[in-house]
């Protein structure tokens, strides 16, 4: 019923049509960072520490005597202060702030930089109680970064708080 | 007219265009331009059966989900891995044909009024789609597989939805486990199901929906497929590992585009596009548009209950339901929310025969903006008119529709045109109305096969004039005297070159069949 030539146009569309698919199925490909090129995830989960208030003779005086705790703690959580360093110089800082309505959750960051792949002194520091002056976590290494490496900065108090993996 | 109009219009052109020369090589039911939405529902099917396969064979652990599908590349080309391959071409070819089928709705401005319902449920699936799509390139789990789930926990993050970063579970090797797996396949098979649920309710108020493409379109697309599994098997990348980054990726740009689309802008700039392009989805339909037509009226002692209108209407607006009047008959009710206000179903009534002599012709369901008694009472006239030519002019009455090639400007001193709100809507008895009135020959014309703007139109007007469906014409009215002509709105001079060439058939050929006898209908002013 169909003429030649339209049997040879149909086959030729449907040529076209799975050359477009397969074409665009795996083509053109992409890189999303460069060949040489390492990356560093800075990221962390942390429940950051409660600012409490010693109470004074005076104030623990008014409470009910079983409700004298020498410690005042509001229910919120600190601010976490980090602070990433490459080289001695500064990459990344942040205050981290916690989550939850009544500012009770964890704090977070995530984030994702490119370097140079090669040989770098990194640094991170982190403060989870802004009552406190400085930081108490230090983390500091010579780390070798080979292309596409992968490096994670993250925080785990198991692992003795916080390390480079 | 505003910039929407005019680029809906100039696509509409650009697909008209299109299908008008696919059909040349494919036919209107082969064309698969014509039957989109047919072709997902059937690429979906196709997905569904080798899904089923895949999901059998697949070992749901860290280590056991790339070597299981691994496995069917390898050493089970010949069966795992052309399904595979099935399933891959498969859902790259369904995300193609469902954005030209929502072009092409569109395009053609099918997206308001009584297909609002159609439009409004098309929208979320096309995100369903994406997510399964997306969460199954995952489950092989390898560099594409771990550049896409960070790429897209990332994407997520900027959301403020989370209290933990979701990328966090991707960011080192040990932070994926066995759980992920079971919860990526769950939502692959889960999301599809919805998909479904979502089609049903997608195609839910439309009767006779064109569910399955042509057979000899299964097959094309099927071979091409294969074709392509052969060819360019599917196959994994080199297995995920969290502690390096991927380098060259092969991406499915049919999915996966959304990635890099990220990386050149921002993840606002890509949330701001996926909910700006919803919302503005959905808000189409609501735009200001044309007064809707008006909608088909039953009239109660002209319906028998015969069921016709009810059998024809293309959107299931017509039901039964126990006539008032007579006992133990039926009659038509129309649900004003589906009806299209296409006419079709006055074209289906046995009562809209002009052979009636009620000076004013009432039948069983009409149209308010175009009632038969009108149609006929233009046909009357026209025949009167063509009836001063000479003797031995040929005479034509060309019906027609006013969604495709115009009639209204084929008028002539020698012919008649009358233009339908779709010709489903004309009765075949006013074919023969217009021969025994005194035309020589009857051109009914419309859209191209698959290209109805009332969907079945055509292929009910096709079918009642060779006698296959009811009211047919009848067999006293010579097929010799008669021509259908499928023309889009972009055919015009198509159109009058097959008229021209009716008419010089009519004129040279001298086997024609005779007219069927005069009639002239008792009016009051011929006394
Ligand atoms: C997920 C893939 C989709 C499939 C498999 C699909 C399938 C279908 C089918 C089979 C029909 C009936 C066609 C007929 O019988 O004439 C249809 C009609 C329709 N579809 Fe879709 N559809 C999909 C997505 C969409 C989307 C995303 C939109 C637009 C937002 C859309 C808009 C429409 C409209 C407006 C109609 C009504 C046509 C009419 O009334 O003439 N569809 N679809
Ligand atoms: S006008 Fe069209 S949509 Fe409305 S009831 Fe009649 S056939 Fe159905
Ligand atoms: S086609 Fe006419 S007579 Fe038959 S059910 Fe419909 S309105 Fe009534």
């Amino acid at each position: 019923m169909a003429k030649p030539a339209a049997i040879v146009g149909q086959i030729i569309l449907y040529g076209a049509f799975a050359a477009f698919l397969g074409y665009f199925a795996t083509s053109p490909t992409y890189k999303q960072i460069p060949d040489d090129v390492a990356l560093i995830k800075l990221s962390m989960s942390h429940l950051g520490g409660r600012e409490c208030r010693k109470r004074s003779p005076e104030e623990l005086a008014k409470l009910p005597p079983n409700m004298r705790a020498p410690l005042e703690c509001p229910r919120g959580r600190s601010d976490i202060k980090l602070v990433l360093e490459l080289d001695g110089k500064p990459m990344f800082e942040t205050v981290m702030h916690p989550t939850g309505l009544s500012k009770d959750g964890v704090s977070t960051v995530y984030k994702r930089f490119e370097v140079k792949a090669g040989t770098y002194q990194l640094s991170v520091k982190m403060n989870d109680n802004l009552i406190n002056p400085g930081f108490n976590f230090v983390k500091e290494a010579q780390v070798t970064l080979k292309p596409a490496q992968v490096l994670v900065v993250d925080f785990n108090p198991d692992k003795g708080g916080l390390f480079f993996q | 007219m505003s910039l929407h109009a005019a680029l809906r219009g100039n696509a509409q052109i650009l697909l008209e265009r299109s299908e008008n020369s696919l059909d040349a090589l494919f036919g209107g039911a082969d064309n698969p331009l014509r039957h989109l939405g047919a072709l997902g529902l059937y690429f979906l099917w196709i997905l569904v059966a080798t899904g089923l396969y895949l999901y059998t064979v697949l070992d749901t652990s860290v280590e056991g989900v790339y070597t299981s599908i691994g496995y069917l590349s390898r050493e089970q080309w010949y069966l795992g891995g052309i399904l595979r391959s099935l399933h891959r071409y498969a859902s790259d070819a369904f995300v193609l044909v469902m954005m030209l089928h929502l072009a092409r709705e569109w395009a053609y401005g099918r997206y308001h009024g009584f297909r609002l319902y159609s439009w409004v449920t098309g929208v979320p699936l096309i995100w369903l789609v994406y997510i399964s799509g997306i969460g199954g390139y995952w489950i092989v789990w390898d560099r594409l597989a771990q550049f896409s789930a960070i790429a897209t926990t990332e994407l997520l993050d900027w959301l403020p939805f989370f209290t933990e970063p979701t990328a966090r579970n991707f960011l080192a090797p040990d932070s994926v486990n066995d759980r992920l797996f079971t919860v990526l396949v769950f939502i692959h098979i889960g999301v599809p199901l919805m998909l479904i649920l979502g089609l049903w309710a997608h195609v839910n108020r439309i009767s006779r929906v064109d569910y399955l493409p042509s057979r000899r379109v299964m097959l094309a697309t099927l071979a091409s497929f294969l074709a392509l599994a052969l060819i360019k098997p599917a196959l994994s990348d080199a297995p995920a590992n969290l502690a390096l980054a991927p380098a060259e990726l092969r991406l499915d740009w049919f999915f996966l585009f959304i990635h890099p689309l990220t990386d050149v802008t921002s993840p606002a700039a890509v949330w701001a596009l996926l909910f700006g392009a919803t919302i503005l989805l959905f808000a189409l339909p609501f735009l200001p548009h044309l007064k809707a037509q008006p909608i088909a009226v039953v009239d109660a002692a002209n319906c028998n209950g015969c069921s016709r209108c009810h059998a024809d209407c293309p959107y299931e607006a017509v039901t039964m339901a126990v006539h008032p009047g007579k006992r133990g008959h039926k009659i038509a009710i129309v649900d004003p929310d589906l009806c299209a206000g296409c006419g079709i179903c006055a074209g289906s009534c046995p009562s809209s025969t002009p052979f009636r002599s009620q000076e004013k012709l009432v039948t069983g369901i009409d149209m308010p903006q175009q009632p038969v008694d009108v149609m006929r009472r233009q046909l009357e006239t026209q025949l009167a008119r063509l009836g001063t030519q000479p003797s031995g002019t040929t005479k034509l009455v060309v019906f027609g529709c006013d969604k495709g090639a115009d009639v209204r400007g084929l008028a002539a001193a020698d012919t008649a045109a009358i233009s339908l709100l779709c010709t489903g809507m004309l009765p075949p008895s006013f074919v023969e109305y217009a021969l025994r009135g005194g035309a020589d020959g009857i051109v009914v014309t419309g859209c191209r096969d698959g290209g109805c703007d009332f969907r079945l139109g055509m292929q009910w007007t096709q079918e009642r004039l060779a006698h296959q469906r009811e009211p047919h014409l009848r067999s006293l009215v010579p097929q010799d005297r008669l021509r259908l002509v499928y023309a889009s709105r972009s055919e015009s001079r198509q159109l009058a070159a097959a008229i021209d060439e009716f008419r010089t058939q009519l004129e040279t050929q001298t086997a024609i069949s005779n007219r069927p006898p005069a009639y002239s209908r008792r009016t009051p002013h011929h006394g």
